[in-house]
């Protein structure tokens, strides 16, 4: 047993561990830096587990504890368990329509008892990741086939419905993760270009005149068939093409965006994405206010929270105000400061410089990451590392942007820094998992 | 395994280094680029509370303080504190009912939010802050905080020491850069405003952290960018507040003004102007109402008539042309003239004169004979060393204007005004380009077109007394603490009047106006033992009274200094409207002297002399109407209320009967049918208040101090 243990802290990748550690320390003292008041006894409240930092802290012990465990198991039980996991995840989700408790407007938490909550959809990150490494790494699959790919597409798919439908759009945009992992074992690079024109031609629509857009692109397809007018002259099915796509976006940027934004989004949601880009979304054409106005009148939102945020980070300056001296910070100026918008704390407490040495660790943390996974020889690990890495790169990604106006805001937190102790075990669980499996990586798991 | 895949990780990576260079650009921008989220974080987070200081404390000559701070009590809500109180008690303890309350607090939510402190009520009266000291404790979310306010400890000198009111958005306009804001206090009149820049201090700036509800944090950074406050510096004036109070209750009932000058420094011993206001009526919590009164009453009280009132000087100015005649020698003083009721010089029969017979100089200045100085002015016009009228009159003028008159002597007084001695060229429209003395004769006897300010008057006495020179009238000698802004220069510069008056000039006149007390028109005057020189002036005057130009009572004018030898003080006064000269302002005037010189008035005569003239009421009988119409306006829109009222009530409650009504005061309920027809009393004599704290009084008597005390 002890010569068993000996290989295993060998294996483990300890420049993880070392930033895992860095980065929950950073998220500790952030949240310090929120609830900090002068006249109380800082130490005090940090033992005494009534203030969101002493939590925090109690949760790092935790999640240590839980670390510990996962690096003491056999990594054959992650593949073994992967399907049977996914599938109790899926379970837990469905019960949150039946047990689930109202917080902040989404129906996603499942009350445990002692105060704590459960969001089942964070642990589903993890089975998802599992189970979809499990899909791949199958001997059967062959992932170049389109059939396997629409499968591991409706693994990742599932859960992120079921978030849709809990209000939670935040968490479901984060299975699109998973496109990564699957486009690193082979998903056509087609997709992802298709899926980023679509979204160029959303964010289009929404800056510009819709007839302007509609010309510019007219003129576009017009240009283009110019250039190829001689290879256009010996195959009709170019010329289709073109036309055809150019058909597809006017369509689009005509009808299908605008049904988005009155039909299927909440009416905040659009008023959300019109503010990043500077306008005014009117509530009236959104058919689920009208159905929602009879009941209530609903508030109308505003972009408070984007503001407050950017003027906190951008107070911040190139070094910072200091540590405990952000006037934004003290005064609560930001909402959900410590939470989603933890960024904003430190983008004021030690400013550009403060930010940019930040994200340099997040970015080694992902790119230690990629490499691990390359370092792989099967498949489970590779896949399951790659979904870790895309998982944090999209929290990471999304949540910064979002404080400093560049997305808009959906409700994920900021992994391993924002408070909260599901959020919080969720990476610690996807990292030393994957931890645990790279420790093996000389094996081939199925 | 599809090996083919591993250039993917390469670009897995180039995409999240892409992401994050982008997210770093965004971070540039919005740390290193843009200063304006730095700004918004300061609007946001730091509260700039400007810290004020006590304003300066003025002194009169005694160093008693005459204007000075006291500590008054707001009370103070926070709204969001308040549940659980006894509201019906409280509003018992401020004689409010429960719907005010309500309205009030409301409004202090609509106008500074539920978290903060707000002013419930502000200035409490001294018995109300008594009674709600011993109580706050049982209204949770009140509390008493202090604040300085101006109190006049004498309640006198209101026009002279002026008063503070909030700033309005025009005050900030004019003052840009002096670094007022929305709230502040500043002098409005008087020496408060005129001292200003001396009196408010230096504000210091305290900076605090706030919270998203604007709730104070704590101080910023600890303090370093604070800047303490420094206190207003106190003035000495040379008023003398006995005397103020003296001359203030002389002028009870009378429109008009005394100003004494004490002749050796210039400094102002008195300024009164009548009818004045008891100045602590506009620092407690129903100053707005009593200044709105103030600003509308017919007798404008606000004015101050020392200084920006002219008016014709009448004979007093007679001094004046009896010294610039003396010093061309176009008369000597034993030239003569015969008057035998009237000008004769110029064939109009004007001015008339009232003693008649032969005058010499000295018997002319005592028995103030128009003739003689008609006669004067004339000659002085006339004289054969001046190409035209025109020069003459320039000529004349020079020597006027070296004592003072015609243009602002620089009273250390906000709104001074100039006065008049007409050019030539304030006659052209009257009487074409060509002029001759016979135009100008009225100027001899200080009618016509000549106008002073009663401190000109003043000053021309204390000049006389001086025996040619004197420094520029003033109240405030020194500033405590040194005066930075050479406020004062200007009061040390001794000044002369034309260097060719000799001063055996100044002693025929004086001799005329020791004559004047010792046996000419003011006889009545004398004071015992101390040698006072005067001069009557009795002003003829009209006044538009429903579109026809009226005579009016005359206004009576008196200028003097005492004692002759080693001149203490040097006097003018004036009653509108009133009486001769001789009659009214004299004898006030002597009163005024007296008491300065001897500290008290002497004799029993004397001091009836001083009830006599307190009782005396001499209110224009313009001003008279103005009144009485207003008192009916008044009446009539109280009588209105009162019907509607009662009509409300039968609606509301049918079947009660009239005795519901005589809960009203029994006054009002009295006369309710006949709204108009109670006539306006011919004289309205002003009840005598008792003295009582200001904010007490009831409506009734709150009006103003007419009654000086």
């Amino acid at each position: 047993m002890n010569n068993r243990n000996n290989t295993i802290s060998q294996g483990v990748d300890w420049t993880i561990i070392w930033l895992y550690a860095i980065l929950v320390s950073i998220g500790i003292l952030c949240i310090f830096m929120v609830e900090y008041r002068i006249d109380s006894n800082w130490l005090q409240s940090f033992l005494g587990g009534k203030t969101n930092y002493s939590k925090q802290l109690i949760f790092a012990g935790v999640c240590a504890i839980v670390a510990t465990f996962i690096l003491l198991t056999d990594s054959k039980l992650f593949t073994a368990f992967a399907n049977l996991l996914y599938a109790f995840g899926i379970l837990l989700m469905l019960a949150t329509f039946v047990l689930g408790k109202n917080i902040n407007g989404s129906k996603s938490w499942i009350p445990i008892g002692g105060g704590f909550n459960l969001q089942p959809a964070e642990l589903c990150k993890i089975f998802t990741a599992l189970a979809l490494a499990k899909f791949i790494s199958r001997q059967e699959t062959d992932f170049s086939k389109l059939r396997s790919q629409l499968i591991a597409g409706l693994i990742a798919a599932t859960p992120a419905l079921l978030s849709i439908l809990q209000h939670e759009l935040g968490l479901a945009l984060v299975y699109s993760a998973f496109l990564v992992a699957m486009y690193r074992e082979g998903l056509p690079a087609q997709i992802p270009i298709v899926g980023s024109s679509f979204a160029i031609l959303v964010v289009a629509t929404l800056i510009l005149d819709p007839n302007v857009l509609a010309i510019s692109l007219t003129v576009i397809a017009a240009l283009i068939l110019l250039l190829l007018r001689k290879q256009a002259k010996k195959s009709k099915r170019l010329m289709v093409l073109v036309v055809g796509i150019w058909l597809l976006c006017v369509g689009t940027q005509r009808f299908v965006v605008p049904y988005i934004f009155n039909n299927v989004l909440e009416c905040y949601q659009s008023t959300r994405i019109y503010s990043m880009v500077g306008k005014e979304y009117d509530c009236s054409q959104n058919k689920k206010s009208e159905r929602k106005a009879g009941e209530k009148a609903a508030r109308k939102p505003d972009d408070y929270n984007v503001r407050q945020s950017k003027i906190a980070i951008g107070s911040g300056g190139l070094t910072g105000r200091g540590f405990l001296k952000g006037t934004q910070t003290r005064g609560k100026y930001v909402p959900e400061q410590h939470t989603d918008f933890i960024f904003t704390s430190l983008g004021e407490a030690f400013g550009f410089v403060g930010c940019f040495v930040f994200l340099c660790i997040y970015l080694f943390l992902l790119f230690r990451i990629v490499k691990i996974a390359e370092r792989q020889r099967s498949t489970f690990s590779r896949v399951y590392a790659y979904s870790v890495a895309s998982i944090l790169f999209f929290h990471i990604a999304v949540n910064v942007s979002m404080t400093i106006g560049l997305f808009p805001i959906v409700g994920i937190p900021l992994p391993l820094i924002s408070y909260g102790g599901s959020s919080l075990l969720t990476f610690t669980i996807l990292i030393f998992v994957l931890l645990r499996l790279d420790a093996d990586r000389q094996m081939v798991l199925r | 395994m599809p090996v083919f895949n591993q250039s993917r990780g390469r670009i897995v990576q180039i995409i999240f280094a892409v992401v994050f260079l982008v997210i770093i650009g965004q971070l540039i921008n919005l740390q290193l680029f843009s200063v304006k989220y730095k700004l918004a974080a300061e609007n946001n987070a730091i509260l700039r509370k400007v810290v004020y200081p006590d304003r300066g404390i003025i002194f009169d000559r005694k160093g008693r303080a005459i204007l000075e701070n006291t500590i008054s009590y707001d009370l103070v809500v926070i709204p969001s504190e308040t549940k659980g109180l006894d509201t019906a008690s409280l509003c018992g303890l401020l004689n409010i009912d429960t719907a005010e309350y309500k309205k009030r607090i409301r409004d202090l939510i609509f106008k500074n939010g539920y978290v903060k402190p707000s002013v419930f009520e502000p200035l409490l009266t001294n018995e109300m802050f008594a009674r709600l000291n011993e109580n706050i404790y049982k209204f949770p979310g009140f509390s008493l905080t202090e604040r300085s306010v101006r109190t006049y400890p004498y309640s006198a000198a209101g026009n002279v020491l002026g008063y503070i009111r909030e700033v309005d958005t025009a005050y900030l306009r004019v003052h840009k850069d002096e670094g007022y804001q929305m709230g502040d206090y500043a002098g409005m009149t008087g020496l408060e405003r005129y001292y200003e820049k001396v009196l408010m201090g230096q504000r210091g700036v305290k900076n605090f952290i706030r919270d998203n509800k604007s709730r104070i944090q704590g101080p910023y950074e600890n303090g370093i960018y604070d800047t303490a406050a420094v206190a207003g510096k106190n003035i000495h004036t040379s008023l003398d507040v006995e005397l103020q109070k003296l001359g203030e209750k002389l002028m009870t009932n009378k429109v008009g003004s005394i100003v004494a000058i004490d002749p050796k420094t210039g400094g102002i011993l008195c300024m009164v102007s009548a009818p004045t206001y008891n100045p602590n009526y506009l620092t407690g919590s129903q100053n707005k109402r009593h200044l709105a009164d103030l600003l509308l009453d017919p007798r404008l009280p606000l004015n101050n008539r020392g200084l920006t009132t002219r008016y014709a000087p009448g004979s007093t100015f007679k001094t004046v042309v009896g010294i610039i005649g003396l010093t061309e020698g176009v008369i000597d003083l034993n030239t003569t003239v015969v008057c035998p009721g009237y000008f004769t010089g110029c064939g109009t029969g004007k001015p008339k004169c009232l003693d008649k017979g032969v005058f010499q100089f000295t018997d002319a200045v005592a028995h103030s004979d128009n003739s003689y100085f008609s006669t004067v002015y004339k000659r002085f016009l006339e004289q054969n060393k001046f190409p035209s009228t025109d020069s003459a009159i320039g000529a004349f003028n020079v020597y006027a204007n070296s004592f003072g008159l015609g243009h602002k002597l620089g009273v250390d007084l906000p709104f001074e005004k100039s006065g008049l001695i007409p050019a030539a060229s304030n006659y052209y429209k009257e009487f074409g380009r060509k002029l001759f003395p016979c135009n100008l004769i009225s100027n001899a006897i200080g009618q016509g077109k000549v106008e002073t300010t009663l401190v000109q008057l003043a000053n021309v006495m204390a000049i006389i007394a001086n025996k040619g020179w004197y420094y520029t009238p003033h109240l405030v000698d020194s500033i405590e603490g040194g005066d930075d802004e050479g406020l004062l220069d200007e009061f040390k510069v001794k000044r002369h009047t034309d260097n060719r008056i000799p001063e055996s000039v100044f002693n025929s006149v004086q001799d005329g106006m020791q004559a004047v007390v010792e046996y000419g028109t003011a006889v009545r005057s004398r004071i015992p033992d101390i040698i006072m020189c005067g001069k009557t002036g009795t002003v003829e005057n009209y006044a538009k009274v429903n579109g026809v130009m009226k005579k009016q009572p005359d206004h009576s004018f008196f200028g003097a200094f005492a004692p002759r030898d080693n001149p203490r003080i040097a006097i003018a006064v004036i009653c509108e409207n009133s009486d001769q000269g001789a009659r009214v302002a004299a004898p006030i005037a002597s009163l005024i002297v007296e008491k300065y010189l001897r500290d008290s008035i002497k004799g029993k005569e004397r001091q009836d002399m001083v009830e006599e003239y307190t009782n005396r009421v001499y209110l224009p009988p313009v001003m008279r109407m103005a009144i009485a119409k207003q008192d009916s306006l008044r009446k009539l829109r109280e009588n209105q209320q009162l019907l509607e009222q009662k009509l409300n009530k039968k609606e509301s409650e049918e079947g009660t009967d009239e005795e519901s009504i005589g809960e009203e005061p029994a006054e009002q309920g009295a006369t309710p049918a006949a709204p108009v027809k109670k006539a306006p009393q011919p004289k309205p004599l002003p009840k005598k208040k008792p003295d009582t704290t200001p904010a007490a009084l009831t409506k009734d008597d709150r009006k103003y101090k007419r009654t000086a005390r």
